[in-house]
């Protein structure tokens, strides 16, 4: 018996996720009393597993294969899928980050497993692991068990503190799967972004963002105001850019950019875990927002729960008074 | 192309949430319900696609009597025709029974395509069109920006992490589950709504499958971190926090 904690690398660099998911895994693989073992995977990534050994594990396994080289939902679940029978594993436990959504849900399904995606914590009781996860994109907390084994399990970004490299070397194996290259039916591309970032909102000192609460695009006048009256950089939650209301280049959230201003103003933003990622780092998060239990008030440190049509314009005189 | 779309009825966006009297889900009876946001992207890809290629959209929704609403809505602007699989009011699914029941349902469809949205917005498991392609033996993409068909395979753009893209190319049929917010939402015309009277809506019952996971108890999360709320009128919580940048921030 063990916990599996698939760590994920892209181009040689790892996502820091992984690390996290490394903490998840062990906080399972402790209560169990069971090895905590963790894979890395590629064309050639022997190097990265060696890295990987001086962090708290009993195992590091390269899974290699030049069908590999490339991330495809056929080849990692099929890999993985050999890597997990070949050992008796009690959980899997992976970041949830963009490439686990896109094949964790395939591998699961191939054990006939549920996989608990985007948990943002696991309780261990007397042996029996349950986990919790948002509902309602953050308004609600579900505990959730899953039936049979392996657990298949995704820890949320910054859910688990991550674990640190020590001293402590695991031993490094490695394993290669059989692979079939007509069975992978997706053919990846380059990866590419679209356009040179003009807007450099990550050395922002101040942001004034802005989400659905502003109803329409005739309305950003009343943020604009509040911006330009404190010297801030304009930004926005997802929906406001995808409407083509405020440019991409603007959008704060996992998608977006992330930013650690000194002051970040959440109005009208519900706080989505997409959205949060990208601002946490903030110093000060004032959220402003007419539901009391939208989600972005467990990150701020002062809400104003109302109408931000009231309380903006207000802010703007006050912040002008002020200044004068 | 024969393209099937995906949707699923949930509560409306604004919804004051109640959790119901056992904790293990929600008190629906004062909620009013609407096409999960996501999946209407996705049937407005599948729609932009017919007009492009001619074929046909086939809605496909696992839902209690009023998913019916949310399948019409579907018809109205513009898919052919529906398979409503009924469940149980109140049937909490994990995504792998969803998935079971939905492929089920398919049998003797045969699409080239199945669309749906890249998650829900009740559950939020994001992984109901990954798992339907696995159990249907098709290939799949997620997160997806852009579609298109190139006869036996599909090109599609897909969104990565930190503002970086990539365009994958799929064997035929697929799985693609549409990110929100690409192309503009239609609304159905009045036409649209008389000619959906007359679609078809096959109703079948739901595959009984057995649940892979379950939620043991719902409930408001619990702040970590104590936000301070300032209360007052909006001059009066203007003043303070204004106190609160200049001498705690220092940013005035």
């Amino acid at each position: 018996m063990s916990v599996l904690v698939v760590l994920e690398q892209n181009g040689g660099k790892w996502n820091r996720m992984s690390f996290e998911a490394l903490a998840a895994g062990k906080t399972i693989a402790e209560a169990l009393g069971v090895p905590l073992n963790a894979a890395v995977i590629g064309a050639s990534v022997e190097g990265l597993a060696k890295e990987a050994a001086a962090y708290p594990a009993a195992k590091v396994i390269a899974v290699q294969h030049e069908l590999l080289a490339n991330y495809t939902p056929d080849g990692y679940t099929s890999a993985l899928e050999q890597l997990i029978k070949a050992s008796k594993t009690e959980a899997v436990v992976l970041p949830h980050t963009y490439q686990v959504r896109d094949y964790a849900p395939k591998l699961a399904t191939r054990f006939g497993q549920a996989f608990v995606s985007d948990v943002v914590d696991i309780k261990v009781d007397g042996g029996k692991v349950s986990f919790i996860r948002q509902l309602f994109q953050g308004k609600l907390n579900a505990t959730v068990a899953a039936k049979g084994e392996p657990k298949f399990v995704s820890v949320q970004a910054g859910a688990f503190r991550a674990t640190e490299a020590g001293t402590s070397a695991a031993s490094v194996e490695t394993f290669v799967p059989q692979l079939d290259a007509t069975k992978i039916r997706s053919k990846p591309e380059e990866p590419f972004r679209e356009a040179q970032r003009s807007v450099d909102l990550s050395a922002a000192e101040l942001i004034v963002s802005v989400g659905r609460g502003i109803k329409e695009k005739d309305n950003l006048h009343v943020v604009e105001e509040l911006a330009q009256a404190l010297g801030a950089e304009l930004a926005a939650s997802r929906p406001i850019c995808d409407n083509g209301w405020l440019p991409m280049e603007r959008q704060v959230g996992s998608s977006g950019q992330t930013v650690a201003p000194k002051v970040y103003f959440a109005i009208g933003i519900s706080g989505a875990i997409q959205h949060l990622v990208g601002m946490k780092g903030s110093k000060m998060v004032v959220a402003i927002n007419k539901d009391e239990n939208a989600p972005i008030f467990e990150t701020a440190d002062y809400g104003i729960v109302g109408d931000l049509f009231e309380i903006v314009p207000a802010l703007v005189d006050a912040v002008k008074k002020a200044k004068t | 192309m024969k393209i099937i779309v995906s949707v699923k009825q949930v509560p409306a966006r604004d919804s004051a949430l109640k959790v119901d009297a056992d904790a293990k889900w929600l008190d629906e009876s004062d909620l009013s319900f609407e096409m999960n946001e996501p999946d209407a992207y996705a049937l407005e890809e599948a729609l932009q696609l017919k007009e492009k290629l001619g074929g046909e959209v086939v809605v496909l929704s696992a839902g209690p009597d009023r998913a019916a609403q949310t399948i019409r809505e579907a018809l109205a602007k513009g898919a052919d025709r529906a398979i409503h699989v009924e469940l149980e009011e109140g049937s909490v699914l994990d995504a792998l029974a969803t998935a079971q029941i939905l492929a089920k349902a398919l049998e003797g469809e045969a699409p080239d395509l199945i669309l749906t949205g890249l998650q829900s917005d009740d559950m939020g498991y994001g992984q109901t069109g990954v798992v339907l392609a696995e159990l249907l033996g098709f290939a799949h993409a997620t997160i997806v920006m852009e579609v298109e068909p190139l006869g036996a395979t599909v090109r599609v753009k897909r969104e990565l992490e930190d503002g970086w893209f990539q365009n994958v190319v799929l064997s035929l049929p697929a799985v693609l589950t549409i990110q929100s917010g690409i192309k503009k939402l239609r609304y159905a015309t009045l036409m649209g709504i008389k000619k959906a009277k007359t679609k078809e809506i096959k109703t079948i019952p739901a595959a009984s499958v057995s649940a892979a996971a379950s939620i043991e108890k719902v409930y408001l999360p619990l702040r970590n971190k104590q936000s301070q709320i300032l209360t007052g009128d909006a001059k009066d919580v203007a003043k303070q926090l204004v106190e609160k940048l200049k001498f705690e921030a220092r940013v005035i």
